[in-house]
């Protein structure tokens, strides 16, 4: 599944946060989208998932949705979201329950989700009773229970310690190698655009509006390999460069005002 | 890093000191017979100062006097009496207040409309008196029961529009746009997420409505009724029977703490997840 994002602007009140935007997401792409804090970023996510409905502008998908996907385009949240009160089966059960299917497909989904993110022992488990880095695993086994088409994940790992984002993009990175999912991942963490991004996207500061698209040629099965790290460090100070002049400009403006 | 330490080594010429422990105080610790020895210290003043004859037994009669009455009241069949009339009352008049509550407060948080129609309407009439209005409702409905059940009800009413709007405000806006982005129904997130998530405010709003609840039934049947604790109250203090009346005041504070107890177990049944 395609993403198209034409001319997208969006308002909050007299506030401009995006202006102008176009971009498209190929099938099996994963777009990371940075800038500084405040630039639209989650916003555009919200807008391409269909919860924010923009100011101007069209975002439109294409492609087949696949068999057996119950919610083409799907959120990956960074605080979680599941529901304290219910345990972590539950948490994902919640989203097939308005779906009319066997009962025997949902306990499947159910399984493969938990299971397929080590959390099948936890499954009675209430969220309060487990790690953030299960949380969100939770969060993730939610995602995968729809069999989404695109997800559009808005910094699943910035609530995060390091030693757990290392892990959770080892799990990402064997999911979209499974999957191969169209993934729009906004983050303000350049080593995990880098580790997991075919494109990085950065967002100028403030009306949010496209700076630069740069691509990361180096085939993200080889990024951890030591050849490939001359290239990588190159984009790295290429996209901090980018960001920094942005995020100083955006701090400036914010004293002056 | 050496093998061992000197017992008191000189560094520079100044001899090491021990770090001064500094984190100590502003914990709460738990004291469970406190609360106990401090209550049965305050009957021994009591019944001490009533025996010496500091505290006239007239107007204060002694701890054993008012449980004389009380067991009084149990074996003559008062006590079931009085409490029966007063929990039914308290029964029918808050499960009204607090269904119609609910269902406007629900309303409230949920439909903007309602919203701007409800917030003016319930902030004029929730600071009035409920109780200034029982010899209304009595014109209106009686001085029956009817009466009693409006003036509760309507004391319960307002507090749990406002406890009901505003739980289902502090829902985290989060999860409802989790489940908007799965595509759940409108219904689907009222039942899994909105009512759930408003439920412990919801909750909170019932402990403050209970106690209103027990202040009004004494105040209504002061005003007009043959039974119930707070016309037996009422009816000892006429009679001069202090022991009577402080019996029928430990009832009703008994009362709030059964109500209470019965509020915390419901919590801990349905909040267990927090």
């Amino acid at each position: 599944m395609r993403l198209l994002v034409s001319d997208l602007t969006h308002r909050y009140d007299d506030l401009t946060v995006l202006d102008g935007i176009d971009l498209a997401l190929a099938e099996g792409e994963i777009l990371a989208v940075i800038g500084p804090s405040g630039c639209g970023k989650s916003t555009l996510l919200g807008i391409a998932g269909g919860i924010v409905a923009p100011t101007a502008g069209s975002i439109r998908v294409e492609g087949e949705v696949p068999d057996g996907c119950l919610n083409p385009i799907t959120f990956i949240f960074q605080d979680f979201a599941l529901l304290p009160w219910r345990t972590v089966e539950d948490n994902v059960a919640l989203v097939l329950e308005h779906h009319p299917l066997p009962a025997a497909e949902r306990r499947e989904r159910i399984e493969a989700g938990l299971r397929g993110m080590g959390l099948w022992e936890f499954r009675k488990a209430l969220p309060k009773q487990l790690s953030g880095g299960m949380r969100q695993r939770v969060g993730i086994a939610r995602a995968l229970a729809v069999r989404p088409a695109m997800l559009l994940l808005d910094e699943p790992l910035s609530a995060l310690d390091a030693q757990t984002r290392e892990l959770l993009m080892d799990d990402f990175l064997e999911l979209w190698r499974r999957e191969k999912t169209t993934a729009l991942y906004v983050t303000h963490n350049l080593d995990e655009a880098l580790r997991l991004a075919d494109r990085v996207c950065v967002l100028s500061r403030r009306p949010g509006r496209i700076r630069e698209m740069v691509t990361i040629e180096e085939p993200r099965e080889r990024r951890q390999e030591p050849s490939a790290q001359a290239h990588l460090a190159a984009v790295r100070e290429r996209l901090w460069h980018l960001m920094k002049a942005e995020a100083q400009m955006a701090d400036r403006e914010i004293a002056r005002a | 890093m050496p093998d061992s330490l000197p017992v008191n080594p000189l560094v520079n010429g100044v001899s090491a000191q021990p770090v001064r422990f500094r984190g100590g105080g502003f914990t709460v610790k738990r004291h469970p017979w406190a609360a106990l020895a401090a209550f049965a210290a305050l009957l021994a003043v009591w019944e001490g100062a009533s025996r010496l004859g500091l505290a006239s037994p007239l107007f204060l009669p002694p701890p054993s006097a008012v449980g004389r009455a009380l067991a009084g009241m149990v074996t003559d069949g008062s006590l079931w009496l009085n409490l029966k009339a007063s929990l039914g009352r308290i029964a029918v008049g808050w499960v009204l207040g607090t269904l119609g509550g609910m269902l406007v407060g629900f309303a409230m948080g949920i439909f903007s409309t309602a919203r701007a129609v409800g917030v003016p309407l319930v902030s004029a009439f929730f600071p009035i008196p409920k109780i200034a209005l029982l010899p209304l409702f009595i014109l209106w409905f009686g001085i029956g029961e009817p009466s009693k059940f409006a003036t509760i009800g309507f004391g319960v009413f307002f507090p749990t529009v406002i406890a009901t709007c505003s739980a289902i405000d502090s829902v985290p806006r989060n999860l409802i746009r989790m489940a908007q982005s799965f595509g759940l129904p409108w219904r689907s997130i009222l039942r899994s997420i909105v009512l759930p998530g408003a439920l412990p405010g919801i909750l909170a709003g019932f402990r403050i409505t209970a106690s209103i609840a027990l202040i009004l039934v004494v105040a209504a049947e002061m005003i007009g009724a043959e039974y119930g604790i707070g016309a037996f109250v009422l009816m000892a203090g006429n009679l001069m029977q202090t022991d009577t009346l402080l019996a029928g005041v430990l009832v009703l504070s008994l009362m709030g703490l059964a109500i209470g107890t019965v509020l915390s177990l419901l919590e801990r049944r349905l909040l267990n997840w927090r």
